[in-house]
């Protein structure tokens, strides 16, 4: 018999997070910050609204690009928030959650060859999605004492003539980290010079903690040559409800609805109806949501400097991505450690590229209770690996006996 | 008051509006903040009576005590230069009285009042609410369960569901 599997699908390696997950799903009694969606519910208004559309019987199909209502508020959503103009019927394509957005952008984008600059550490599905679209992923490592933006000289490192499309993943996940204007600049100034094209992934928008999030199509001649990615599962709460969109020049956005309309037909019905109540009248809980993550992340960072753990301090998504360098163990071996000694789950940051390394992943999108029980024991774990590394010199003055 | 000031106690009050337990030098790290700072205008406001006091919701129910709520609407005749404060205060100076409220609309306060008893609420609207000269009529509601109280769903909510590792 035949093979029935592709090769090319054979050799995309399984994200890092899926093995991680699976050791701690055999531990009942784990506690986690290892959680990619936010601890809220959907706003009641959003979830009402969606409830509502059923009971309406809008268990239809909506047009292939997303109900008109819906993306009419998306374009207003926009335009108040990064201050950039769409074309609600020709530039906007309601998807399912971002990745989907991702998925055929790059297919969209890309001919057999072309090279997408994937900065990372970064999500899992840049890169899959680039192989999946048959081009070449180009990964350009961030940098910690950049405090993980990406910058021009990191560009120059990786860029060549076959360079077609550059990822823009901030705010980041993992990092936290963001992109202000001044540092988009550069970058743009760059794309413009090489005749790039930019997926920029802002689904964390909301989420942003030092001013407004800025979006690198608002820049002067970025508009016709970025597509914009976002969607309602961070900033909204509503991961599960999987609805995203992409927003971009008319030529792109049109071949996007088209394979769009192939692979999915439409987005969920329901959930676009909640989605237009949520842009139009849950401003006040999405900031409320977003205020709660801002202290928890003041929170995380307090106590980083209380135990002296290393960790530039960031203004985005919900992710603090401390370095674990001190303790002379890879992600892997740390957050596995963690785990089987303290039932903490934390994602290595080599999930998110090789590049992670030495790094992990905590989210905060824990209740503060919930974060203290897990940093306590965080605190515990890395007092007794600098106890252990010292040697035994001050087991001591410890005052703990194993009896 | 400059912004600065006014903005750092709008959150404070947010804040520990729902957690007043909080302990100051937690409040000042997430708030971003120095703690003298939090302490100075929480001792302000407190002075100022805009914090006018720390309480706990209990669910008495679920604590095994019996209790009666009873919402009363009372209709009174307002009076010449006090309007409805001074029979408000007649009636809010009850140790029984738990909330006093003036309305718009069909009837003019609204009165919450605790007791043990059905009884005991009933004696205390026929003994002591309706024989005050001013009061025209009242309408005893009590309450039969509370679901929300001070913003707080009081019915026990499920475990989240979500799952413990995701990218």
């Amino acid at each position: 018999m035949r093979n029935p599997l592709s090769q090319k699908i054979i050799d995309i390696q399984p994200s890092g997070i899926r093995k991680f997950f699976d050791i701690v799903n055999e531990m009942d009694d784990a506690i986690s910050l290892g959680v990619g969606e936010p601890d809220f519910d959907t706003p009641w208004r959003i979830r009402e609204e969606g409830i509502f559309s059923l009971e309406r019987g809008r268990t239809y199909y909506t047009s292939n690009a997303g109900l008109q209502e819906l993306r009419n508020e998306i374009c207003k959503y926009l335009e108040r928030t990064i201050h950039v103009t769409y074309n609600p019927k020709t530039e906007t394509l309601v998807t399912v959650g971002g990745s989907e957005a991702i998925d055929i952008g790059l297919r969209c984008m890309l001919d057999p060859g072309d090279e997408v600059l994937i900065p990372q550490p970064s999500y899992v599905s840049y890169l899959p999605c680039t192989v999946m679209a048959d081009g070449v992923p180009v990964v350009v490592p961030l940098q910690d004492r950049n405090e993980f933006k990406l910058t021009v000289e990191d560009l120059e490192k990786y860029t060549t003539p076959k360079t077609k499309v550059l990822i823009m993943p901030f705010p980041n996940n993992p990092t936290g980290a963001i992109m202000t204007k001044e540092d988009l600049e550069p970058v743009a100034e760059f794309v413009k010079e090489h005749d790039l094209y930019v997926i920029s992934d802002e689904i964390y928008s909301e989420l942003s903690y030092k001013g407004k999030h800025v979006s690198i199509a608002s820049l002067p001649g970025m508009r016709e040559r970025t597509i914009v990615i976002n969607g309602f599962s961070k900033g909204f709460a509503m991961t599960g409800w999987r609805l995203g969109y992409c927003c971009g020049p008319h030529c792109i956005i049109e071949q996007m609805t088209k394979l769009h309309q192939f692979a999915i037909m439409c987005a969920p019905t329901n959930s676009q109806y909640a989605a237009v109540e949520g842009l139009r009248n849950c401003e006040d809980e999405v900031e409320k949501m977003r205020k709660a993550y801002d202290q928890r992340r003041r929170f995380l960072m307090h106590e980083f400097k209380k135990i002296g753990l290393e960790c530039f301090e960031p203004f985005g998504a919900f992710y603090v991505f401390p370095s674990i360098k001190e303790f002379g163990m890879t992600s892997e071996e740390f957050a596995t450690k963690l785990l089987e000694e303290e039932k903490v789950a934390v994602v290595p940051g080599t999930a998110f590229g090789d590049c992670g390394e030495g790094f992990i992943r905590i989210s905060y999108a824990y209740s503060l209770e919930d974060l203290k029980e897990a940093f306590g024991r965080v605190e515990r774990f890395i007092q007794r690996l600098r106890e252990e590394k010292n040697g035994g010199a001050d087991a001591t003055d410890g005052g703990e006996s194993h009896a | 008051m400059n912004e600065k000031k006014e903005a750092l106690r709008i959150e404070i009050l947010k804040y520990i509006e729902k957690h007043s337990r909080v302990a100051l030098d937690e409040l000042a790290v997430l708030l971003g903040v120095e703690e003298t700072d939090v302490a100075n205008e929480m001792a302000e406001m407190e002075k100022e009576k805009i914090i006018c006091g720390y309480h706990t919701l209990i669910d008495w129910d679920r604590a095994g005590v019996e209790m009666v709520t009873a919402l009363i609407e009372v209709r009174v005749t307002p009076q010449r230069d006090q309007g409805f404060d001074r029979i408000a205060e007649r009636i809010y100076n009850y140790p029984e009285v738990y909330s006093v409220y003036l309305i718009s609309g069909s009837y003019d306060l609204l009165v919450t009042i605790e007791g043990k008893t059905l009884k005991e609420v009933s004696r205390f609207v026929s003994e002591k609410l309706s024989p005050i000269d001013e009061v025209l009529s009242t309408a005893t509601h009590f309450i039969l369960k509370k679901y929300k109280d001070h913003g707080t769903i009081m019915v026990p909510k499920k475990g989240l569901e979500r799952m413990l590792v995701t990218p």
